[in-house]
């Protein structure tokens, strides 16, 4: 698949803000105040830019209202409903905390709830698909929701559970990987079934129907050297998983040194998940490839 | 809308002939030529002159070939090239209606074809992701996505004579390689058809029960040492020259100049 922009930041921006929403509404930490204004501000900062974001790669963004409607069987739609509704109820349960020092602790409850739904639905959209096997894996899911959660640990400082869902989402990741480069081949569709004369013998493509580029191929035919991405692999693991769990067990004294290091950690780990989320659209191989003989 | 219908009517569709389709585009042509003026947005070109044209088209034809493996009656088979045109199949279980967030893509009851209301579409291009078969295309001008309608503005249509009431690409095809017809009712010349000829699914795993059905190439004649009939009677009367034409050959063979191997 083609790595736009738009969705690696859309989906590495919008899980952080939903994660560290899951965290607020669960009262981790409970802060009211100033304190509470900058951490919602953050957390709604990159949930909303990054839904911002999502609508830079839509034909017609304009009408993108119409996404609400179809949430009986699209998982877009749902995704969408569940992302309003968590920042509606989380947006109510941060003006009691900022304004009325009170919790409405309710609303932080259900605000969390729908904050992690949104994370799952937009990994919903991926996973359905049969078309690209190495989304269509339960895998997916457990890694958009683990990354989503680690990230709001970070942000929002739990310092105890931080470091072990650092652990746990750098097991994903290299359990995702090691999967997904299966997941092909598992799938049992190649250019046999695509084009039926499998049986017949071995199928090459002899000609494109085209000798340009068309809209198929710049969308969904994307190939990444294989030492191109054992490097980026290394680089996401490190960044997004290793070098900030080190940074939170680091024995350090003093608060300052542990707030820079926690900072650090922080940007250390978005950008090993923006490498991650590069790598999950780049290597995504999508079946129609197989026509073109690309796969 | 994106729900799709448990039954449909009747179930009209393409069937295509792998064997008689001799890969000449002009079904390509003529279905660009009537869907770029008719239903919905056109179906735009960028940079058509330019060094990088590329442009939305709703049937595409690919060329294969198929080298049989060799067995004990074929030691040495001959590879075979298939032309292989294709559009959206009009699946029963169309993954790309489901996947629409806003209810665009739907699936008519009436006869099972699958549209794109053009006026609804945000142009997110999810459906064409969830398309096994690279039948959707997001339009880059318009911006909305296209896809073959069965030319639903051609079958239904009163204002043509009625041998123009089936898609342009049928119409159009000058081998008789494309036949259109219900497929959901066994007794149609279309039906007959596949079960007569072995009609296939592609890709029947993923599940998407494509309507659209595909006539597999009959096997490769087998060519022999005498490639024709009338080949013996081809055979050269005489091998060497003689008389006077052999004398001119030999006369000629002696001229300086002559080259072994006859470069040029
Ligand atoms: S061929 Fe593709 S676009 Fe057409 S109905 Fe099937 S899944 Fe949808
Ligand atoms: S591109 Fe249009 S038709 Fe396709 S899923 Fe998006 S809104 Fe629906
Ligand atoms: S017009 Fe007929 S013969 Fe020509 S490419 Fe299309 S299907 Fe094949």
């Amino acid at each position: 698949m083609h790595p736009a922009p738009s969705v690696i930041i859309f989906t590495t921006l919008s899980g952080l803000g939903f994660g560290l929403l899951t965290f607020l509404g669960l009262g981790k930490p409970a802060v009211t105040g100033w304190v509470a204004f900058v951490f919602y501000a953050l957390a709604f900062g990159f949930a909303v830019g990054g839904l911002l974001a999502s609508t830079f790669h839509l034909g017609r963004p304009e009408r993108a209202w119409r996404a609400f409607t179809q949430w009986k069987t699209s998982w877009l739609s749902r995704e969408g409903i569940c992302a309003v509704a968590a920042l509606l109820i989380m947006g109510l349960f941060a003006f009691g905390a900022v304004f009325l020092d009170t919790h409405w602790w309710i609303l932080g409850w259900i605000g969390a709830a729908l904050s992690l739904a949104t994370v799952f639905t937009t990994s919903m959209i991926y996973t359905q698909l049969k078309t690209i096997p190495r989304w269509n894996m339960p895998l997916t899911p457990v890694m958009f929701l683990t990354f989503s959660l680690t990230g709001g640990a970070l942000l929002a400082g739990a310092e105890a559970l931080a470091p072990w869902f650092l652990a746990i989402a750098g097991a994903v990741q290299l359990a995702y990987w090691a999967k997904g480069d299966q997941a092909f081949a598992a799938s049992g569709t190649d250019i046999g079934t695509a084009t039926g004369l499998g049986d017949r013998g071995s199928v090459r493509a002899f000609e494109p129907p085209h000798t340009g580029s068309n809209y198929l191929l710049r969308e969904f035919v994307h190939e990444v050297g294989r030492k191109h991405v054992m490097k980026l692999r290394a680089i996401a693991i490190t960044l997004g998983f290793a070098l900030p769990l080190i940074c939170l067990i680091l024995p350090v004294e003093g608060f300052m040194a542990k707030h820079l290091l926690a900072g650090l950690a922080v940007l250390l780990h978005i950008a090993g998940v923006a490498a991650s989320r590069w790598l999950f659209f780049a290597q995504a191989e999508h079946v129609v490839g197989l026509y073109y003989g690309k796969r | 809308m994106t729900q799709l219908p448990t039954h449909t009517d009747r179930k009209m569709g393409l069937v295509i002939d792998l064997d008689t389709c001799v890969g000449c585009h002009a079904c390509v042509i003529s279905c660009k030529g009537w869907n770029t003026e008719n239903y919905g947005a056109p179906l735009s070109d960028q940079n058509a002159y330019g060094s990088d044209p590329s442009g939305t088209f709703l049937n595409r034809v690919h060329s294969y070939e198929v080298q049989p493996s060799p067995c004990s009656s074929q030691p040495d088979p001959a590879a075979q090239l298939v032309h292989f045109p294709k559009s959206c199949l009009h699946c029963e279980d169309a993954p790309c209606v489901t996947v629409c967030p806003t209810g665009a893509s739907y699936k008519r009851v009436e006869d099972g074809i699958v549209l794109v209301n053009e006026d609804h579409c945000i142009g997110c291009g999810l459906c064409a992701w969830s398309c096994p078969y690279g039948a959707r295309e997001l339009d880059q001008a318009a911006g909305v996505m296209k896809k073959c309608t069965l030319c639903v503005d051609r079958i239904y249509n009163e204002n043509l004579p009625e041998v123009d009431r089936v898609p342009s690409c049928v119409r159009t095809c000058p081998a008789g390689a494309r036949h259109f017809g219900d497929l959901g009712d066994p007794d149609s010349d279309v039906s007959k058809l596949v079960a007569e000829r072995g009609g296939m699914d592609l890709m029947p795993e993923l599940g998407t029960k494509p309507v659209n059905k595909y006539l597999p190439p009959r096997p490769k004649d087998q060519i022999d040492d005498q490639i024709d009939v009338l080949a013996p009677l081809l055979t050269p009367v005489a091998e060497e020259p003689k008389g006077f034409l052999g004398w001119l050959d030999k006369a000629l063979d002696k001229l300086p100049g002559h080259s072994e191997g006859g470069s040029n």
